[in-house]
């Protein structure tokens, strides 16, 4: 599954994903992934924020290893990480895949915002989430670097099969990699409207009548009072 | 600091001395000429380099000892709001008391030893450096910590991987700002009952012995101290903190 969650700033986006990530609690109710109830991370679902998310202190190639760190750190006890172990050379295979193998030596101060996405991006999948949680991931970026992000999380998405929520505020962005696409309105939310999008991972998907019109109807939800 | 620019510095600063020496024209300020004769004369035959490695030794101990206690306790208050919270109160209660007043006090209990006077200096740099590694602590991003514990990281690995290194930097600030004041503290220090230190030679050659250039080689030589301070404080935010001289 592929999901996509827009809404305007302040609609509690960002805190359903949260919750989905388990670093914060519902005051009621309860929200289960995989069947079972959330109460704390679970080492299986990945995270990217949209900013801020690296050690500014460690090189590249140290961020991208930062979670097979902390799982050493605590040795696969289920609980912080899962009981299987990851093969630490996948660490020079994730820097190259997202083309970061040049700059495996710098710093996140050093690099551009899309190379820092994309160490974030490899810093997630190398613990082979079965869930990767997106929080306006791209929103910083300029529009080319954006575009082209977008295609990698699709491409990432085949290749490692997992499910997908992003959250984010631009119409397009939720149109092309989200498959159901939940539309909030102000908070507080009772129920969300959740649009299929048919031509979902078609190539050439930002080209076709379907997605435009998929984006007139989103923008026409969006607007509603 | 580039060496360059230092020995330049270096140098206009004797050249004023020595144009100021020249134009009061009094023993009290004797010329850097007179004062370098003193210093090596002092070094090579007096006793200024045991003089000076008393004091080095208690500048460099209270640091270390500073270091040691204030970075893992700013740490937990730059964590932990609640905590925070029970004790800044308390910090800024004793942080503006200024600690040579304590000089007495710290004699009559931990004797007239080396240790009263390390103490008197750590109270200084202590509370620098906790409310420095504090505030660094707690002005890291959420985003960074969420994202961390996202990868599984909890509040040991927090410690570990994101906290520690993060006060790194504001350790070696906080070390940096206190050098002068250290010094500054450690003259007082050595006023006490000591026959050991720059502090004391410093008094005893411009206040009981009169020898001017004498006394000014040991400013000299605290001067020269702070630099090496300086320097070593430099190379260490070199090795330790790399990210923060690659933009």
């Amino acid at each position: 599954m592929a999901w996509a969650v827009l809404g305007p700033s302040g609609c509690g986006k960002t805190t359903l994903l949260y919750l989905l990530a388990g670093l914060q609690f519902p005051s009621r109710g309860k929200v289960f992934v995989d069947g079972q109830p959330v109460t704390r991370p679970r080492p299986q679902t990945g995270l990217i924020l949209q900013e801020y998310g690296l050690l500014p202190w460690a090189t590249i190639r140290q961020n991208v290893s930062l979670g097979l760190q902390v799982r050493a750190f605590y040795g696969p006890d289920g609980r912080h990480a899962p009981a299987q172990q990851i093969d630490p050379t996948d660490v020079e295979s994730w820097l190259s895949r997202l083309g970061l193998a040049e700059h495996a030596e710098k710093y996140p101060g050093q690099l551009s915002g899309g190379q820092r996405q994309r160490t974030a991006i490899a810093r997630t999948l190398i613990l082979q989430p079965d869930l990767l949680l997106m929080d306006e991931p791209f929103a910083a970026l300029d529009a080319p670097t954006r575009l082209d992000l977008e295609d990698l999380t699709l491409q990432l998405r085949l290749e490692q099969r997992f499910t997908s929520v992003i959250v984010t505020h631009t119409i397009e962005e939720a149109a092309y990699l989200g498959q159901s696409v939940l539309v909030l309105g102000a908070a507080p939310n009772h129920t969300g409207k959740i649009f299929s999008n048919s031509v979902f991972g078609q190539p050439n998907g930002r080209e076709s009548p379907a997605f435009r019109e998929l984006c007139a109807a989103l923008r026409a939800k969006l607007e509603e009072k | 600091m580039r060496r360059r620019e230092t020995l330049y510095a270096l140098l206009v600063l004797l050249i004023l001395w020595y144009l100021l020496a020249v134009l009061v024209n009094r023993n009290i300020l004797p010329t850097p000429i007179a004062v370098a004769e003193a210093l090596w004369k002092e070094t090579t035959q007096g006793q200024l380099m045991a003089h000076f490695l008393a004091s080095l030794w208690r500048v460099v101990a209270s640091m270390l000892v500073s270091v040691l206690l204030a970075a893992p306790a700013g740490l937990v208050l730059g964590q932990s709001p609640r905590i925070n919270r029970l004790v800044s109160p308390m910090i800024y209660w004793l942080y503006p008391i200024p600690k040579v007043v304590l000089v007495p006090v710290v004699m009559l209990f931990l004797g007239i030893r080396d240790p009263a006077k390390i103490v008197i200096i750590f109270l200084i740099l202590f509370f620098q450096i906790l409310v420095l590694v504090r505030d660094q602590a707690a002005a890291l991003r959420p985003e960074l910590i969420l994202s961390v514990r996202s990868l599984g990281a909890g509040r040991r690995a927090l410690f570990r991987f994101v906290y520690l290194p993060a006060s790194l930097p504001a350790i070696l600030t906080a070390l940096r700002q206190s050098v002068g004041t250290a010094i500054a503290v450690l003259y007082v220090a050595e006023l006490f009952a000591t026959q050991l230190g720059l502090g004391y030679y410093i008094y005893l050659n411009g206040s009981t012995l009169y020898n001017y250039p004498a006394m000014y080689a040991g400013i000299v030589a605290l001067s020269m101290m702070g630099m090496l301070l300086y320097f070593g404080i430099d190379a260490l935010e070199k090795r330790l903190c790399p990210w923060m001289f690659r933009k």
